[in-house]
């Protein structure tokens, strides 16, 4: 019975080892492509970083509101966050390359999932850029028109448009990662309603001097001083 | 020059039959038929007193009038004013227009109406704008005479006004060209003015015209081709000048986008012209100076404040990213004032416009909406100039304009900081 024990501990032990001796040189080899891994995505960080610096993307961040909401968060500036996403991105990549050498059949899956899901995060983050772009130019626009036109209410119209053009680009950017795609359509669909119904009130409680002013002036029926104070410039 | 695509061939057929000329007479238009006809007449009478012996065309070019325009400016019958001044032209006086749009581009009929110059070898050739209800046939020869005889290439107009009329004008657009290109030219975005054959020719073969500025605001760029050209340059007194005949808010973005935005882009464009350039020199100027008339203009002063007051808390974010941090805390403390106790003086002005050229130049945000966010400041400065010159007189005005206009050039090495080195 002890020989037994004993045999079968040795033939566990030496399997242990000869598996050890079989993983390894695969260990060692992911260890190895985590390091190299890491030295290009750091390489690959600080290559983004110095070409958006020359091409001043973060002015372009900035003009775009971007700058802004990242100071109220408190998180680092535009250029040092696009930089860290490429430079964790990439060797994440680099890791999970690793982990597939070491040929676990439960993580394959997982990874090339991850390779798949790569561009489309890369889509996603472009929307994401573009939609908070196109919200900050409207929504300054908005609100030069509006304030040169004297409308009440400016700031409100310039936020309610950067917050649908956000949303829009936001649904589009969850709609190409494919989260929880029902969810979000129903979410963003009520928020939607939500923020539509929420703007219609305040209109019709605080806009109402604004909608006024409109028909006012549409129908010309505005008082004649608010007519006559403009002096020619030219 | 792309003078056979934007001539259209009946206009060049018709500039065939007429020859070559010595004189041209350009009349851009679009929906001004309750004005042209007497504006054609002056012109008449100006061309049969003046330069009778001269060969002389007008020239409509019409950004597609809905109301019969052009068909008043060609049929306008000379007949009228020959018997009228009893003068009688040696040559045949022609008139002849084209529509060069189907919607009104000034820089596209002002480049027009110089390549039809150019095409017939005009000496001279004179802009007249078809609002002018005021003209007298004596301005064709005032704006005319100086090219024609004593070779001026530019003939710029000084007009009289009512006293609280181009303030945009008087605040800005003189006091910074002046301090940018050092000449005193008063009306460096004239209506009414007058260029030789040479600066015309020079001034076409400019690269702007594919730019929105050469078709919104080429009068500007004509101004400063002069004088970086080293052109001979004078200004003449016409007259008064006709009032607007409206005057809305859409207006004012408008005027300063072809004006403001014209002349913050010449400076990208020129800065080697100007960044030596200290302090200004005087134009040669001739003619009678009028007194401004002090007929009373209906103003709301208090709704001028609030638009002012406004404008700086609503667009403190925009103005954050364009004026320096303790001139954006001076125009929130005036912000604050009552229409009694407001001020805006000529320093903060002066600073305030060159921050805003320096963030056009360096495009910190999209740049129409730079000259955008300049609208309500200035309308706080066409409030402190109308509370400073309330009872003032012609003379207390132009003073009142000269000191604007020394702060700019004060401030220009603020501007040459600023441009260079961002804020």
């Amino acid at each position: 019975m002890r020989e037994i024990i004993e045999s079968e501990l040795i033939q566990a032990w030496q399997e242990l080892v000869r598996g050890f001796a079989h993983y390894l040189p695969r260990l060692i080899v992911m260890l190895i492509v985590a390091f190299i891994g890491w030295l290009f995505a750091y390489l690959l960080k600080l290559l983004v970083r110095s070409t958006l610096r020359v091409t001043k993307f973060s002015r372009l961040s900035e003009s775009a509101g971007a700058t802004q909401l990242l100071n109220q968060a408190a998180l680092p500036s535009s250029t040092e966050l696009v930089s860290r996403f490429v430079f964790w991105v990439a060797w994440i990549g680099f890791i999970l390359l690793g982990v597939s050498v070491l040929g676990i059949v439960a993580l394959q899956e997982y990874i090339a999932r991850f390779f798949l899901f790569l561009p489309r995060l890369f889509v996603a983050t472009l929307l994401l850029f573009f939609g908070a772009l196109a919200a900050g130019f409207l929504s300054r626009a908005a609100l030069l028109a509006a304030v040169n036109a004297n409308l009440r209410s400016s700031r409100l119209l310039s936020i309610s448009i950067r917050i649908i053009v956000s949303i829009f680009a936001l649904s589009m950017a969850f709609e190409v990662l494919g989260i929880a795609e029902q969810t979000m359509l129903i979410f963003f669909g009520t928020l939607f309603g939500a923020i539509m119904l929420g703007l219609a009130i305040a209109f019709g409680i605080g806009g109402k001097d604004l909608a006024r002013e409109y028909l006012e002036r549409r129908f010309g029926t505005a008082k004649k001083d608010e007519k006559e104070d403009e002096l020619s410039p030219l | 020059m792309a003078e056979e695509t934007l001539l259209t061939d009946e206009f060049l057929r018709q500039l065939m039959t007429v020859g070559e000329v010595d004189i041209v007479v350009g009349l851009p238009t679009h929906n001004n038929s309750r004005t042209i006809a007497p504006v054609v007449r002056a012109i008449q009478a100006g061309i049969l007193k003046c330069f009778p012996r001269e060969r002389v065309v007008i020239i409509n070019a019409d950004g597609g009038s809905q109301d019969g325009t052009p068909e008043i400016v060609t049929g306008a019958s000379i007949d009228d004013v020959w018997s009228a001044s009893k003068v009688y032209a040696l040559r045949t006086l022609h008139s002849i227009s084209t529509r060069y749009a189907r919607t009104p581009e000034p820089g596209t009929a002002l480049r027009t109406i110089l390549a039809a110059a150019d095409l017939l070898r005009a000496r001279a050739c004179v802009l007249i704008s078809p609002e002018s209800t005021t003209i007298e046939p004596e301005w064709i020869q005032r704006l005319l005479r100086p090219v024609y005889n004593d070779s001026f290439d530019l003939v710029a107009p000084l007009y009289c006004r009512e006293k609280f009329e181009g303030l945009l004008m008087r605040n800005l657009l003189y006091p910074m060209t002046r301090a940018i290109y050092g000449y005193r030219i008063h009306e460096p975005y004239a209506s009414e003015f007058a260029v030789s054959g040479r600066l015309a020719t020079d001034f076409l073969s400019q690269e702007l015209w594919n730019d929105e500025w050469g078709r919104i605001g080429a009068e500007i760029f004509l101004t400063t081709t002069a004088i970086t050209g080293q052109y001979r340059v004078c200004q003449v007194f016409l007259g008064p000048k006709a009032p607007a005949t409206h005057r809305s808010a859409s207006d004012i973005v408008a005027a300063m986008r072809r004006t403001v935005g014209a002349l913050f882009f010449t400076l990208d464009k020129n800065f080697s012209d100007w960044n030596t350039i200290t302090g200004s020199q005087p134009v040669p100027t001739s003619g009678d100076p009028c007194d401004v008339t002090s007929e009373m203009v209906r103003v709301n002063r208090k709704r001028l404040r609030d638009m002012f007051a406004t404008g700086v808390a609503q667009l403190e974010p925009v103005f954050r990213s364009i004026l320096l941090p303790s001139t954006l805390s001076e125009l929130q403390k005036m912000a604050s004032f009552e229409v009694r106790e407001f001020k805006y003086s000529a320093d903060l002005w002066a600073r305030t416009t060159f921050e805003f050229a320096a963030a056009y130049h360096k495009s910190v945000i999209n740049r129409d909406h730079i000259i955008q966010a300049l609208v309500p400041l200035y309308r706080g400065r066409s409030l402190a100039f109308l509370l400073e010159n309330r009872d003032g007189s012609n003379d207390d005005i132009e003073k009142n304009v000269e000191s604007v206009c020394s702060e700019f050039e004060r401030l220009k090495p603020h501007l040459l900081e600023i441009w260079v080195n961002g804020k």
